[in-house]
């Protein structure tokens, strides 16, 4: 056990980021803001036509990708991140919390008149309400018997609309506003707060602010008292009791708060498209955003983020296969896991995790037993052996 | 009493583990549950401090009845546990485990810490060191300092001998016994009956969640009974007299192997006595 950790637990197979991490952590403060300023220049800069020519593979339009998958994605994954991620809560029906967003502008934009602005913090404070709801009940359950739940809800959230009349059931809701425009200003060709049919690249940058919010709330959060009350549920939900940690209050917050950034990404996208339908929502999107976030590297914000511009991004880049391109995605999936089954860009505590054989996703249920993990009696005595 | 068990009973789903079990320990002492597998020591523990619910029965701290309040507020209650299989956070340092360990505190822990650096040294070589990395007994080591963190009046030990190496098993010994020396009353679970019965003060021994014996603990070292059931019986005696008959420390041993701890360690425990002679 001790030969198999370090060969691939802790020194982590292949390509590792650990010296850059370091460089990360002995770089100056203000080395860390140049990078985070040229990060978001590029952000911004992003949807140019020279970028999209070659991202945007089969004619597809680059902004219109962008906007309506790849960063609603990135919202998504950091919404999940916090739920699974940070607090190690297997979540597979967070779809239902972007559909709350979804529908909360939709019923109280098309036919309430409210306007966008007004209807996203409504929409943030259902979905928050939704995670407290699905949350207080079932989060007594842990690993897989929580995930078996809350696919479960996704599925009622979905069902529900659908045969509900005043939501137009599968025909869903049409004719919901464009965001109001704020200025006509004009900047290299783009109006960027004029929200409008034509362009996507408002809607865009609307969703990279959210990002960008996003982060910096979760970095917050992940270094505060909080964030270590969730990374010790995460690694061991009795211990952490045994703490002081009130686990059951954290685990309501941390869905609350998952499901308020997943609430406010079915805002925009809602009204970006101007109409949804159940169908929008159906369990596909939990599953891949939860794949987003365990391939890029769980609890880790920058894995997190590339991790859902992967599955985002790859499947549309490659549409000239047809239909082989999601058995392709799919392929590409099992064999990262296999290979690099921390992620993309894991975080070195993630790791660390990993290698104890949890998982982080808490201490019973969502583990697989392997050779690699054996009962922490045998663990101590293999330890022992080696003096 | 400082801590007061009344007739508690647990289920687990309907299978009944604990079947009252009524139990009490006073301050300053070391008492001890000892028994078989199943027995019912380790959700006994889980009761106390709240990882189990009760069925019904009472348990009763500082003169306080505790049976309703949640697991982490009888933390800060005063009950501190090292819970069975170590449990320490793998993905965390050994500093931030023991910071951990002060998480409901709200006063300075700086004591504390300096403490349980004082009591493991080897801890304190490896501030740094993430917990997951660590061997079994050195996470054994970290598990029991940051329950001391929460400075506990009563320490709740879930098996600290478990899966350790003989001598190292000796060695958590006498730091209990040091930890028991500056004031912290400790209860003991552990399958390792004759280690534990020599620190203690008193000791229960439990079979199929009831309390079947109760008594000082050196005269149930002494009882028959369960000198045949926990302690390898006269077996011992015979086997450990002519390896070393002076040092009291090799017939543990020999109780240890012969009481049916893990298979997996005699490997080492022949060789280690070996090294003694």
């Amino acid at each position: 056990m001790n030969l198999s950790k370090t060969s691939k637990g802790i020194g982590g197979r292949g390509f590792s980021f650990d010296p850059l991490r370091d460089r990360w952590a002995a770089a100056p403060g203000s080395a860390r803001w140049g990078v985070y300023a040229l990060l978001i220049v590029g952000a911004i800069l992003l949807p140019s036509e020279a970028v999209g020519s070659f991202m945007a593979g089969g004619g597809g339009d680059w902004a219109t990708l962008l906007s309506d998958q790849i960063t609603i994605y990135i919202l998504l994954g950091l919404g999940l991140n916090i739920v699974v991620g940070m607090a190690g809560l297997l979540d597979l029906g967070y779809v239902a919390f972007y559909a709350v967003g979804g529908y909360t502008i939709g019923i109280f934009a098309s036919k309430f008149g409210w306007h966008f602005w007004e209807t996203l913090i409504l929409a943030i404070l259902f979905s928050a309400l939704a995670g407290v709801l699905l949350g207080a009940p079932t989060l007594r359950l842990r690993g897989d018997y929580l995930a078996i739940v809350t696919l479960g809800f996704g599925e009622i959230v979905k069902k529900t609309v659908n045969n509900t009349q005043y939501v137009n059931g599968p025909r869903g809701i049409q004719g919901i506003p464009h965001p109001p425009t704020l200025s006509e200003f004009e900047i290299l060709g783009v109006q960027p707060l004029k929200y409008g049919l034509l362009d996507s690249r408002p809607y865009y940058y609307l969703l990279l602010l959210f990002i960008i919010v996003a982060i910096i709330f979760t970095k917050r959060m992940e270094r505060s008292r909080v964030g270590r009350a969730w990374a010790s549920i995460r690694e061991d939900e009795d211990a952490a009791e045994l703490m002081g940690v009130p686990t059951f209050k954290f685990k309501l917050a941390a869905f609350a708060l998952g499901a308020a950034i997943g609430g406010s990404g079915g805002v925009v996208f809602a009204a970006k498209q101007t109409s949804i339908n159940p169908e929008n929502f159906t369990f596909l999107v939990s599953a891949l955003i939860l794949a987003a976030v365990v391939l890029g590297g769980s609890g880790n914000i920058p894995g997190v983020i590339l991790g859902a511009f992967v599955v985002a991004w790859l499947p549309e880049r490659f549409r000239e296969l047809s239909d082989y391109r999601m058995l392709i995605f799919g392929l590409a999936l099992m064999t990262m896991m296999i290979f690099r089954p921390e992620g993309l860009w894991p975080s070195r505590q993630r790791k660390a995790e990993l290698a104890e054989g949890t998982g982080g996703m808490g201490s019973m249920g969502a583990e697989v037993a392997g050779p690699d993990t054996a009962g922490p009696g045998t663990a101590g005595h293999t330890a022992e052996v080696g003096k | 009493m400082l801590l007061e068990i009344k007739d508690i009973h647990v289920h687990y789903g309907k299978i009944a583990a604990l079947k009252g079990i009524t139990a009490a320990v006073d301050e300053g002492e070391i008492v001890s549950l000892i028994g078989a597998n199943g027995a019912g020591k380790t959700t006994t523990l889980k009761t106390i401090s709240g990882l189990r619910p009760l069925s019904s029965g009472s348990i009763v701290f500082g003169g306080k009845d505790i049976s309703k309040m949640p697991g982490h507020k009888r933390v800060v209650a005063g009950i501190g546990q090292s819970p069975e299989g170590r449990g320490c956070f793998p993905g965390m340092t050994v500093e931030e485990n023991l910071l951990m360990g002060a998480y409901a505190r709200k006063d300075d822990h700086s004591k504390e810490l300096a403490e349980a650096y004082e009591l493991f040294p080897r801890l304190a070589e490896r501030k740094t060191q993430m917990a997951g990395t660590m061997s079994g007994g050195e996470q054994q080591m970290l598990a029991i300092g940051r329950a001391l963190m929460s400075k506990p009046k009563v320490l709740l030990l879930d098996e600290p001998s478990m899966g350790l190496a003989p001598m190292l098993v000796q060695q958590i010994f006498t730091i209990i016994q040091e930890i028991n020396r500056r004031g912290t009353t400790v209860l003991l679970v552990e399958q390792n009956a004759q280690q534990a019965l020599q620190i203690s003060h008193r000791a229960y021994v439990l079979e199929t969640g009831r309390v079947v014996k109760s008594a000082p603990a050196s005269e149930l070292l002494d009882d028959p009974q369960v000198r045949a059931a926990y302690l390898g019986g006269d077996l011992s005696e015979e086997t450990a007299a002519p390896a070393a008959p002076a040092v009291p420390a090799p017939v543990a041993d020999t109780a240890v192997d012969a009481d049916g701890t893990p298979a997996g360690e005699e490997p080492d425990g022949p060789s280690l006595r070996k090294s003694d002679g």
